[in-house]
């Protein structure tokens, strides 16, 4: 019997021969990791990456399935050396050499520095990376919610710092995936809920710390919207003191570490205290002073009017006494002192004129010490002396 | 008014009644306002029950806080 190929009657199919291949070289190589220049980059719309990795003699096909995307920070640049995982096979239906990347890295980070600034730049797009859009946080928080994995360190520590500084204060957790494939979601769904809910007064996002990789959800541009979408004011707390994530920039306030969050959340209990009562001795204190103001102001002003009509009464006092010498001299009795007389006709009326008598008409005359009844007996009226002329003096 | 809405308006008065443009009639009014504010703050200070609880939200979309045991 022939082998197979051993004779033209034996000829292989094309792809008999390449799955053939296939096979021999798949169990040749196990998953290995390759490295090369990236080449001829093609984001292809069915979501696959199809690219070649090369040096200064050789290429080589490859592709990454739109599923294993995901994996990867970001599409690597024309000319960037990249290490890249995955298993070396045959594309039958080009007859090629094909190597399926699983999982890419760059030279220096450079894969997930170029999908931070990507994404950093989107948000800024957006004017989400504002500073004018920081919210202050709450002075007096009651409730605090916190997303994060329910059994991490950082919800511990959360948790302690919160009930040390003030144990009043109500802690909502929302559990969270906070690394691996699924944590972007599950960190939009939590914040989700808490902003349906909205009965919180500030939100804690973050984790305890780790590698670069374990942190990665936290520069997910969806995870960064969500946050920027919470109706409450967000503190992220990712990682360590030198974690810088995309959540840092877009919340409210980024806290160094989930102990330094529950700090920034909630004041101390005591101090709450000591500024309330400071509060009450102040206002005591203003209220206590106007008081005294007004009463002083008050006796002040009695003073005043006491001293004022004590003057009022003396200025009368002299008015009424150079009013009565005024009188003195212009009353008719003076006149009668000096023993003049006036005469009356029968009502009492004054009669000053000689014309206002007759011969016979009885009058009185009013002396200093009585009065005189009398008749007239003649009646002589001088001729009216001629008025000054005007003017001449 | 919440806890931190009383504290605002008591910090304010605090301000207003070291103003020299105040009636004392407006005074005593702030006052009296400002004790009230003090009372209530401090009644919600010692009102507060501290508790760790879950956000759960049940099929039908209702929310609802569940206690842990988890005291940190």
């Amino acid at each position: 019997m022939k082998a197979p190929g051993g004779s033209p009657e034996e000829a292989l199919t094309i792809a008999q021969l390449t799955n053939a291949a296939k096979e021999v070289l798949e169990g040749a190589f196990p998953p290995i990791w390759i490295k090369g220049e990236v080449s001829n980059f093609t984001a292809h719309r069915n979501g696959h990456w199809y690219f070649s990795l090369r040096d200064a003699t050789a290429q080589l096909s490859c592709v990454v399935w739109s599923r294993d995307t995901k994996r990867i920070p970001a599409p690597p640049d024309e000319g960037m050396a990249v290490m890249a995982h995955g298993q070396l096979g045959v594309y039958a239906a080009r007859g090629q050499m094909q190597f399926m990347v699983r999982a890419m890295e760059a030279e220096g980070e450079g894969l997930w520095r170029k999908a931070y600034e990507k994404t950093k730049a989107a948000l800024e797009k957006d004017g989400l990376l504002d500073p004018s859009r920081k919210r202050a946080l709450p002075r007096f928080p009651r409730r605090v919610a916190v997303i994060t994995s329910p059994d991490g360190a950082a919800l511990h520590d959360i948790i302690s710092v919160i009930q040390r500084r003030n144990p009043g204060v109500e802690i909502i957790v929302i559990a969270a995936a906070v690394q691996g494939e699924t944590a972007p979601d599950s960190l939009v769904a939590a914040l989700d809920r808490l902003a349906r809910w909205n009965d919180a007064d500030v939100v804690i996002v973050g984790r305890g710390g780790g590698s670069r990789e374990d942190l990665w959800a936290f520069n997910d541009e969806r995870v960064a919207r969500a946050i920027a979408a919470s109706p409450i004011p967000t503190i992220s707390a990712v990682g360590h003191e030198v974690d810088f994530t995309i959540a840092d920039l877009v919340a409210d306030f980024r806290a160094a570490t989930p102990s330094a969050a529950a700090e920034a959340a909630v004041p101390v209990l005591d101090d709450i205290v000591a500024g309330i009562r400071g509060l009450g001795d102040s206002i005591r204190a203003a209220a206590e002073l106007r008081v005294r103001d007004a009463g002083f102001t008050l006796r002040q002003i009695s003073r005043d009017l006491g001293v004022r009509s004590l003057r009022s009464v003396e200025r009368r006092r002299s008015r009424v006494q150079q009013l009565a010498a005024r009188l003195e001299t212009l009353s008719p009795l003076a006149t009668l002192a000096r023993g003049y007389a006036v005469a009356l006709n029968e009502k009492g009326g004054a009669l000053p004129s000689a014309a206002q008598f007759k011969p016979g008409m009885h009058f009185a005359m009013e002396m200093r010490d009585g009065r005189v009844h009398a008749t007239a007996d003649d009646v002589i009226v001088r001729p009216a002396a001629k008025p000054a002329r005007k003017g001449a003096a | 008014m919440t806890f931190e809405e009383n504290l605002e308006r008591l910090e304010q008065i605090a301000t207003s009644l070291v103003r020299d443009d105040l009636s004392l009639e407006q005074a005593l009014t702030l006052f009296e306002e400002g004790i009230a504010k003090l009372k209530a703050a401090s009644a919600e200070l010692t009102k507060a029950e501290g508790r760790v609880a879950k956000l759960v939200e049940k099929a039908d979309g209702v929310f609802e806080t569940v206690d842990t045991d988890d005291r940190g």
